[in-house]
């Protein structure tokens, strides 16, 4: 009774929200496929762990692989991954149908599922990060437990854990903490994206996602994402900051974006090739899905990387730094894998099982999948983000004003 | 600030981790084998309730669909969705009908089905038979024409169940693939996986839901409500342990085939007088 009533009032605003969001189709479908199951809330959620996992990758350049051009941005690249770790379990939480009931995939595990390897693996990793990012910034939680007064004073002294010891003994101790939880974390993170790139290409259900270089062109396309994240926000809280952002590591940052790039669009490219040279039954159908549905979609998603890649050879071949052109060519590879990911979630169920139709997906505006919803998660771990800067300043070029040895940290 | 050894110092806070991860692992064990929370989590592969007066080790169940007698009447659409209570739109099927027709000098067939648009509500007074399929060639010669329906195939090899992560969806003992909607928590990943788009998502519920064969009839000894319908006995059900059941009469006196058995799915809905462009 009660929920008839709220659905008549619901009913007469302007604010009602159909229950579902049926697409318009072309050829046959069968008729419980005009609805697809996964919207806009998956898109994001891959792209949002891509980000995870490319932004650890950059902080372990420095932490691991020990190349320092990578330090100015190493802690500012960990704080990134874990304001974006947290928000990872958002759009899938908005996406079930009964999200209360989401920690029984943990409790009463479906083993032969992919979907389970998910909450363990996410779990793992986010305390992998959490601890590592609490050994990298010990020393200034510390140091502003001595200083701070008040709530925020209480705040640091509780996360100082009661360890206040900054000997240099105690400060080699938590290098070497989170040099060997960076280390780990590099195969959680490989494996925490690959596993997403596995829960599309092991459905044999679906033409476009049945695919054995699933996972490594989801794992290597955010790899590139995240390091484009970290370009565009170094030098955006440069420009915050007044201060002009440090040359070798742009173009270190520039050099990995260019290499990375280079390998995800071989890898695409060659699935496509892959894909149009066999010719196998329904290739036709996916030709129909590209010039279709997917059409703009791949249009910015291979103009964007073409254009980027374009960009960052010359800045690489000439040995600039323009920083404007970096920024631009980074903007469009953040844009690049957003649309890829569209591209292989969307298109998937975009192209029929019957292999006789194509279903024209246009996210709706309102609505938990909805355009506006999906932009609030997209900035949701920004604002993480910010909050987490403001708390744990991650600038190298501060931490003397806190009383510490720079090559210590 | 004392002066500490940076061991001991060490050690105190590996302790106090060590101590609250203790704490929450023994609060999670609690909650797990606890007796208060025992009625709450249950074991993902547990038996459902019995059913009283039925024994699902007995029975195998399976079902036959022979094209050659179905004329489109959609009544087996109308019963499903009276009998199972599935949304009346035309976007939520437990079962459907296509219509294959070969036009006049096409190789391809066009094909619809009774969830085109237009389909809908074209005889809005008559409730046996709500659904029809629009007169959509005209006066185009049609080559060859004929009726597929379409439901779960009831897989032996079920990529639905593989990939349901709470064991929500599970096949029964006597061959039928259910959900357990009360614990079901509506991630889609079966709906993906199904390559019948057999499986369709409840909004309401916020669950999946699919056919059961009418699970709550056949355990009463009563065929599914389509199959019962069924005025030309285009749909055939019965239990394959039983040698003289409708299905085990038919699978014997037709040569048969499933859909997609290239899917490796093992389906347990058998057809006759498909056509090689039949999906």
């Amino acid at each position: 009774m009660m929920s008839v009533a709220m659905t008549a009032v619901a009913r007469m605003g302007w604010w009602h929200v159909p229950l579902f969001h049926a697409s318009p189709f072309t050829g046959y479908v069968y008729p419980n496929e005009t609805i697809i199951p996964w919207s806009g809330l998956i898109v994001v959620y891959p792209y949002i762990t891509g980000l995870v996992a490319g932004a650890f990758i950059v902080s372990s350049f420095y932490h691991v692989f020990g190349m320092n051009q990578f330090k100015p941005v190493a802690r500012l690249a960990l704080l990134t991954a874990l304001a974006f770790v947290i928000c990872v379990p958002v759009p899938l939480l908005l996406h079930l149908g009964h999200p209360e009931r989401a920690l029984e995939a943990m409790i009463t595990p479906h083993w032969s599922s992919a979907f389970v390897a998910f909450s363990y693996v996410i779990s793992f990793y986010i305390c992998v990060l959490l601890l590592e990012t609490w050994f990298a910034f010990r020393a200034d939680i510390v140091a502003m437990a001595a200083r701070g007064r008040g709530l925020r004073g209480l705040f640091y002294r509780v996360l100082t854990l009661g360890s206040d010891d900054v000997s240099e003994h105690a400060l080699a101790y938590d290098h070497r903490w989170a040099y060997v939880l960076a280390v780990i974390g590099i195969p959680s993170a490989a494996l925490l994206h690959g596993y997403v790139g596995f829960v599309f290409g092991s459905l044999k259900s679906r033409q476009w996602w049945s695919s054995d270089l699933m996972p490594i062109i989801f794992l290597f396309s955010a790899v590139v994402s995240g390091v484009a994240l970290l370009i565009l926000l170094y030098i955006a809280v440069s420009r915050i900051r007044g201060l002009e952002p440090d040359k070798r590591c742009l173009r270190g940052l520039a050099a990995a974006l260019w290499s990375f790039l280079i390998f995800v669009l071989v890898i695409e490219a060659l699935e496509y090739v892959t894909m149009f040279y066999r010719a196998e039954e329904g290739v036709g159908m996916i030709k129909a899905l590209m010039r279709g549905p997917l059409e703009d979609w791949l249009l910015i998603q291979w103009g964007g990387s073409l254009v980027a890649l374009l960009l960052l050879t010359w800045l690489l071949a000439f040995r600039r730094t323009g920083v404007f052109a970096l920024a631009v060519a980074a903007a469009l590879v953040l844009i690049e894998v957003f649309c890829m990911r569209w591209n292989v979630v969307i298109g998937g169920q975009e192209l029929s099982k019957t292999m006789r139709g194509l279903i024209y997906y246009s996210p709706p505006i309102l609505g938990r999948d909805g355009v506006i919803a999906l932009v609030m998660i997209l900035i949701l771990p920004l604002l993480f983000l910010w909050l987490f800067v403001r708390l744990f300043p991650p600038w190298d070029d501060m931490a003397a004003e806190r009383g510490l040895d720079v090559n210590e940290i | 600030m004392t002066e500490k050894t940076p061991a001991v110092e060490r050690r105190k806070v590996l302790r106090v981790i060590a101590g609250a991860v203790a704490a929450a692992c023994g609060a999670t064990a609690l909650r797990l084998f606890g007796g208060s929370a025992k009625a709450a989590i249950r074991p993902a592969d547990a038996p459902p309730p019995a059913i009283p007066g039925y024994d699902w080790t007995k029975h195998r169940w399976a079902f036959g669909v022979d094209a050659t007698r179905c004329i489109g009447c959609l009544s087996c659409v109308a019963a499903c969705k009276n009998e199972n209570s599935v949304p009346r739109d035309t976007h939520h099927f437990r079962t459907w009908v296509e219509r294959y027709a070969y036009l006049n000098g096409s190789d391809e067939p066009v094909v619809d089905s009774q969830s085109e648009p237009d389909a809908l509500s074209t005889s809005p007074g008559n409730p046996t038979y709500p659904y029809r399929f629009p007169d959509r060639y005209g006066d185009q010669v049609v080559d060859k024409a004929f009726f597929v329906p379409k439901l779960c195939n009831h897989c032996s090899n079920p990529p639905c169940v593989q990939v349901c992560p709470v064991g929500a969806t599970f096949r029964t003992k006597d061959g039928v693939v259910l959900i357990d909607q009360d614990y079901c928590i509506g991630c889609r990943y079966c709906v993906q996986a199904c390559p019948y788009g057999a499986r369709t998502f409840n909004e309401a519920m916020g669950v999946t839901d699919k056919c059961t064969w009418c699970y709550h009839r056949i355990t009463k000894g009563l065929k599914p409500a389509c199959v019962e319908v069924c005025p030309a006995g285009a749909r055939v059900f019965g239990d394959l342990n039983d040698p003289q059941s409708d299905i085990s009469v038919f699978l014997r006196e037709n040569r048969v085939n499933v859909l997609k058995p290239e899917m490796g799915t093992h389906p347990n809905v058998y057809y006759v007088g498909i056509d090689r462009s039949v999906r």
